[in-house]
């Protein structure tokens, strides 16, 4: 691993661990189970090169700001690494958002680059929306059909010039990300990320889950995310290990790239655990009688045998068989992303699969604490990492009060939002909205949110602002949509779901037309932004002298209404 | 050659069958997210059903953002 200390830059990082590692493997790429792709850092380096040398002759140049929209795959961090090379401030944008929503952070972003995949710039193309995007100058496209229409796009794979492109150095307090952590309604949330948070944090994080030569990274959380951003790309990158990158995410391939490339660790989000759990499950369950009781034995053994520390070795000797369908060599699982169920991480850790579950969000620079494995904790969030100090704001009689976190890995600030980047960083603490309280061991237990938001088992942070726009003009006099622990908490981080709030004109019922308005408007939201009932209040809501809703106070007065009752499904 | 109609009948047949849903109950308009009450995982797994049925292969980037079967139907017929 390199010494990261030493270096002040992302960028100048990667760009000695190419040649330090130039005959390792870096990137495998495999489409169902066809092998596309398999590049070590030196062929790596040979095709990132020419890439960044076209951008500079475009005039690419320092601080300059370059987006991507892929899918994971090589070109993804082949592009990244040429725009940090040329000293560029990278931009990764979601590939699941709508196009509408992906020219709404373009253009927030100010990006004057943008790279991405033909299928996804076939649907931006058709939108328009370019226009608003005033500095995008650039956009590449891979991998388009020989005849296909680029709409002013070019070729990716034809953008290279010869010659070496001169490394821009950077310093550790310039900007090299810009991360959309939520928000694309009315105030998309800009994480300006810094040189220093990413070289912090890979730092605190290869210290408890080492990477190295021969270690085969799995990568499907998308990488847009600060998490495979971390242990998808720089984190590997700068130890020499391999990543793994699947075209088709679908669960069957992506069971079978476990044994196939002998995977060492896998970032997932909480519902794909859930459902490599159940699959399991039903395995196990379908195991004849005896065969069951001395598989069920061993798991005793296991569990025995694991009680203060994982034993990776011993445990893939007394559970072979499940451990070989994970290809015999997974050190761990991450999880991340959202909050994931202790029975789930306890199922997992009793087959000796050991689950890296923690906590953190993209403004503190991913991870804020990590389970340490020793011993293992299902019921916490694990302790904070190296570098990072946490405390717990206005505490209450149980010792719950909102989670806050300083260290060099807090983002520097919201791309041009001052105003709530002053009221999220505090005196150098970065308040994180959530609720917690340390136990006697140090562990971090997280008890639900101080603030009005969601996030789903995919990893989706959803405010209920930004969908309030799917439900402009409906015929109610006046609408508003609440995450339903934050009107009635629960101190849960599980079954979070949106409201809409109606108060209705006077006369006016909740008619079957109204309902079938309602559900086709929710219907246009992608599934995981829609909200799951309705509550209906007699009276107006409280505003300001500027008419925005009292959210807060709106929500005191649903809180009078018994939870149980006052919802109505859809 | 299935036409459109025929294909869109045997989407909804298929994923009648999968999850356990009354046959007649899915309409080409219907959301499968919320008629079915699946997540995204579980459409990825009705995606490699479809597949295997009509024997062709539906790359994920032509099903994102796809959440009703008519659509779906018109992605799997443009690769008949």
């Amino acid at each position: 691993m390199l010494d990261l200390a030493k270096y002040p830059s992302i960028g100048a990082a990667l760009k000695d661990a190419l040649d330090q590692f130039a005959d390792e493997v870096c990137l495998i790429e495999s489409d169902r189970d066809r092998e596309k792709d398999r590049l070590t850092y030196r062929d790596f380096k040979e095709r990132a090169h020419p890439l960044a040398k076209a951008l500079q002759d475009a005039g690419f140049k320092a601080n300059h700001r370059a987006a991507i929209i892929m899918t994971n795959q090589s070109k993804w961090l082949i592009s990244a690494y040429a725009i940090f090379y040329c000293g560029g401030v990278l931009v990764p944008l979601d590939y699941k958002l709508t196009p509408e929503e992906q020219w709404q952070l373009l253009k927030h972003s100010g990006a004057g680059v943008l790279i991405t995949e033909y299928p996804i710039w076939r649907q931006l193309a058709a939108l328009p929306l370019r226009a608003a995007a005033t500095n995008l100058q650039t956009i590449l496209v891979t991998e388009a059909p020989p005849n296909a229409d680029l709409s002013g796009a070019k070729r990716w794979e034809e953008f290279r010039a010869a010659g070496e492109p001169s490394f821009v150095p950077r310093s550790r307090s310039d900007v090299a990300t810009i991360v959309y952590s939520s928000g694309t309604g009315g105030r998309p949330k800009g994480c300006m990320m810094t040189h220093e948070n990413y070289l912090e944090q890979c730092l605190a994080l290869t210290s408890l889950y080492p990477f190295a030569p021969g270690v085969r990274y799995l990568s499907i959380l998308p990488t847009n995310h600060a998490i495979d951003f971390m242990v998808g790309f720089f984190g590997p990158f700068i130890c020499g290990a391999a990543v793994v990158h699947l075209r088709t995410l679908r669960p069957e391939y992506v069971r079978e790239a476990f044994p196939k490339y002998k995977i060492t660790y896998v970032s997932l989000v909480p519902l794909v655990l859930k459902n490599l759990q159940k699959g399991l499950q039903a395995r196990f369950d379908t195991l004849p009688s005896g065969k069951r009781q001395v598989f069920n034995f061993l798991v005793g053994v296991n569990k025995a045998l694991t009680k203060s520390q994982p034993r990776l070795a011993l445990s893939r000797r007394l559970l072979k068989q499940v451990h070989a369908a994970f290809g015999g060599e997974l050190r761990a699982i991450i999880v991340g992303g959202a909050f994931t169920e202790p029975q789930t991480l306890q199922f997992f850790y009793d087959l000796g699969i050991p689950v890296a579950n923690g906590y953190g969000l993209t403004e503190a620079g991913t991870a804020i604490t990590v389970n340490d494995l020793k011993p293992f904790r299902a019921d916490t969030v694990g302790k904070p990492l190296p570098g990072m100090e946490v405390r717990i704001v206005n505490p209450d009689a149980d010792g719950i009060g909102e989670v806050s976190v300083r260290s060099k890995t807090v983002m520097s600030g919201y791309l041009n939002e001052p105003e709530l980047t002053a009221e999220t960083i505090v005196d150098g603490w970065l308040l994180t909205g959530d609720l917690g309280r340390f136990d006697s061991a140090g562990h971090l237990q997280l008890f639900g949110r101080k603030k009005n938001m969601i996030v789903t088992e995919e990893g989706k942070n959803i405010y209920p602002e930004d969908i309030e726009a799917a439900f402009e003009s409906l015929p109610v006099k006046e609408f508003c949509v609440f995450a339903a622990n934050y009107i009635w908490p629960q101190r849960s981080m599980v079954g979070e779901q949106l409201l809409l709030v109606l108060h209705l004109e006077a006369g006016q019922s909740l008619t079957g037309e109204l309902r079938r308005d309602i559900v086709a408007r929710n219907h246009r939201l992608l599934n995981y932004k829609r909200v799951h009932g309705i509550v209906l209040l007699n009276e107006d809501f409280p505003r300001t002298a500027s008419l925005k809703i009292k959210r807060n106070v709106l929500a005191e007065r649903l809180a009078q209404q018994d939870r149980a009752t006052a919802i109505l499904e859809l | 050659m299935r036409t459109i109609e025929q294909t869109t009948q045997e989407v909804l047949s298929l994923a009648s069958t999968h999850f356990q849903v009354p046959a007649g109950s899915l309409a080409p308009e219907d959301d499968f997210f919320k008629k079915l009450g699946i997540n995204s995982l579980q459409a990825l797994e009705m995606l490699s059903r479809l597949e295997n049925h009509f024997g062709i292969e539906l790359p994920d980037y032509e099903v994102q953002g796809v959440s009703d079967f008519r659509t779906l139907a018109s992605r799997i017929q443009s690769r008949l």
